[in-house]
């Protein structure tokens, strides 16, 4: 099926996206940060879905709006929203701030116009049927020795919290 | 545009596949609709089955055999007073049971109800299932929180733990089905849901039989792990009425109320139809290899006809037994009028084009059907679980064992 309104979807996704991410730093109660944030997941869910990447936004839901998000929400509700609503929502340090922003805004705008070559012209047809097999092939061919890695980094960082959480073991 | 609706008729897709965005919505509508009336059917099932369980008689008052119930009890909570707590997180009390109810049917546009009948089938269909139905452990957190009340947030704690720690295990089963179906030449496996019973097709088992009893081992930690993700007896801490009153929608009534009972009883039928499309072989009939050809063909096409009649002449019994006095005319008029129109589905499911089409629905219906029965028997049977045992059952049974029958798979599939 030939995709419809993709430049529709885009500007809305990128939207939904982009007001739900700010909802998270200008909310003063935690839950609603929370909460903005997983709208913002979600909507990148969405652009991962434009990019014929179904596999990744599916695991970009389960993982991170379903799973990661509910722990979050999880130490956030045993938070005591009222001493934290009167606390400085900001640091004062807009200067420092404003440097960081037009670091990264520069570093966008040289890497669009030195890369220019890099970016195609109109959007590329990708075959959707076998997106999560070549997912497969790439982390288990080609990136065998990385997915590893990593994992075995998650594996430390698990030991870590129970040795932390646990006194005796 | 008649041409644009006919098209697709001739076409052996789903209507997401084909692109045809009439035939999308129309089952849409369907699905929704049928959902609807399975929910209320549930409805009225459960209390009548519970109720024989503890040798009760149920509702029997509205309408015969209470059959009305479910109808009395809609229009009750729909004009019931709506209430937020006044210290109430107005928004997101709002959202919470909306976005359980639109998780709970969003899942459904990948069920295969057969080969053609799903709203679309996506490469991902498996995982789109797991994903959404873990975005309505959210709603629960959000109503526990936004009700600012002390049973609800203890609910909303323990639901949130309970989902999260089960859908592990949940997954690590699927994967093990899913992992099933790569057994083929290529090689390559598949998560759409009508992939996965091509593939139980193709290999002529279902997988709760294949590489006995690893399937079978799937199958079990997936019905465990199932009936507490649904936040089901027995492990229906987040909602447990004797120590939370009613746990995460305490606070909740009327119509609000109502979406959350619609969006748990349509997320048992997605559970269950994710468990009868990857171990009990999704819309085949029983033994399409072993019984096959045209005799064994005409004979099982005939079930769902005969299953309605069996259902009408069971109303009939029951109309006949009706007492005979004037104040229970009426009922009695009722029951055989419905046991009429259960006789006529029946008829109508004999004519021949109907019967080919009605088919691959009636088998996974009649499969899911049986999960419904036994999540009432569930309830009927066990006592609650404390929370410690729930946890320790999840992280120190299910997950071990789900992950050895993972590698056990993978090794049995290598071999053979």
């Amino acid at each position: 099926m030939m995709p419809v309104a993709t430049t529709f979807f885009f500007y809305f996704l990128a939207a939904v996206t982009v007001i739900s991410g700010a909802g998270v730093i200008l909310r003063k109660n935690a839950i609603h940060s929370a909460l903005a944030l997983i709208v913002a997941l979600l909507g990148q869910a969405g652009l991962y879905l434009m990019l014929y990447a179904p596999f990744v936004a599916g695991v970009q839901i389960i993982l991170y709006a379903g799973g990661i998000m509910v722990l979050f929400l999880f130490v956030i509700m045993l938070v005591n929203i009222e001493k934290a609503q009167k606390e400085e929502q900001f640091n004062k340090q807009w200067l420092v701030g404003l440097a960081a922003a037009v670091a990264l805004g520069a570093l966008f705008v040289l890497v669009y116009v030195k890369g220019r070559a890099l970016f195609p012209d109109r959007a590329i047809q990708m075959p959707e049927q076998s997106n999560t097999q070549q997912v497969a092939v790439l982390l288990y061919g080609n990136y065998m020795f990385a997915f590893e890695i990593a994992s075995l980094l998650l594996l430390v960082a698990i030991i870590g919290a129970v040795v932390m959480a646990k006194k005796r073991i | 545009m008649l041409d644009y609706i006919t098209s697709y008729l001739k076409s052996d897709t789903t209507p997401g596949s084909a692109g045809n965005l009439f035939w999308a919505f129309v089952y849409i509508v369907l699905i929704f609709l049928g959902l609807s009336v399975a929910v209320i059917a549930m409805n009225w099932l459960e209390r009548k089955i519970l109720a024989h369980m503890q040798v009760r008689l149920g509702p029997m008052r509205v309408g015969p055999h209470g059959l009305l119930q479910p109808i009395a009890d809609a229009l009750k909570l729909l004009i019931k007073e709506d209430i937020m707590p006044a210290e109430a997180d107005p928004f997101v009390f709002w959202v919470a049971p909306v976005l359980v109810v639109i998780t709970a049917f969003t899942v459904f546009i990948v069920v295969p109800f057969g080969p053609t009948h799903a709203v679309t089938d996506m490469n991902i269909g498996v995982l789109f299932m797991l994903g959404v139905s873990s975005l309505s452990v959210l709603g629960v957190v959000m109503a526990g929180w936004a009700s600012n009340s002390h049973y609800p947030l203890m609910g909303a704690l323990r639901s949130s733990a309970q989902m999260v720690s089960y859908e592990i295990a949940m997954g690590l089963a699927v994967v093990s089905a899913v992992l099933m179906t790569s057994l083929n030449k290529e090689g390559t496996g598949t998560l759409s849901m009508i992939g996965i019973v091509q593939a139980q097709q193709a290999q002529q088992t279902w997988f709760i039989f294949k590489f006995f009893p690893l399937g079978l081992i799937a199958f079990f930690i997936f019905a465990v792990a199932m009936v507490a993700e649904t936040n089901r007896a027995p492990f229906d801490l987040p909602e447990a009425e004797s120590e939370l009153t009613a746990g995460f929608h305490t606070e909740y009534s009327g119509f609000r109320w109502s979406l959350f009972f619609l969006a748990e009883y349509s997320a048992m039928i997605a559970v269950s139809s994710i468990a009868v499309t990857l171990w009990l072989g999704g819309w085949m009939r029983p033994f399409p290899n072993g019984l096959s050809g045209e005799t064994w063909d005409l004979v099982f096409s005939l079930i769902p006809g005969l299953t309605f009649l069996l259902l009408a002449a069971i109303t009939f019994y029951s109309t006949a037994r009706m007492p005979r006095h004037p104040y229970f005319k009426v009922q009695t008029i009722g029951l055989g009028g419905f046991g009429a129109v259960l006789a006529l589905i029946g008829v109508v499911l004999f004519i021949p084009p109907v019967r080919d089409r009605i088919q691959d629905i009636f088998w996974f219906i009649a499969k899911v059907a049986v999960f419904m029965y036994m999540y009432i028997w569930y309830r009927g049977t066990f006592p609650r679980y404390r929370f410690d045992q729930l946890m320790k059952v999840g992280w120190k049974v299910l997950l071990p064992i789900g992950l050895a029958v993972l590698i056990l798979t993978a090794i049995a599939g290598v071999m053979f």
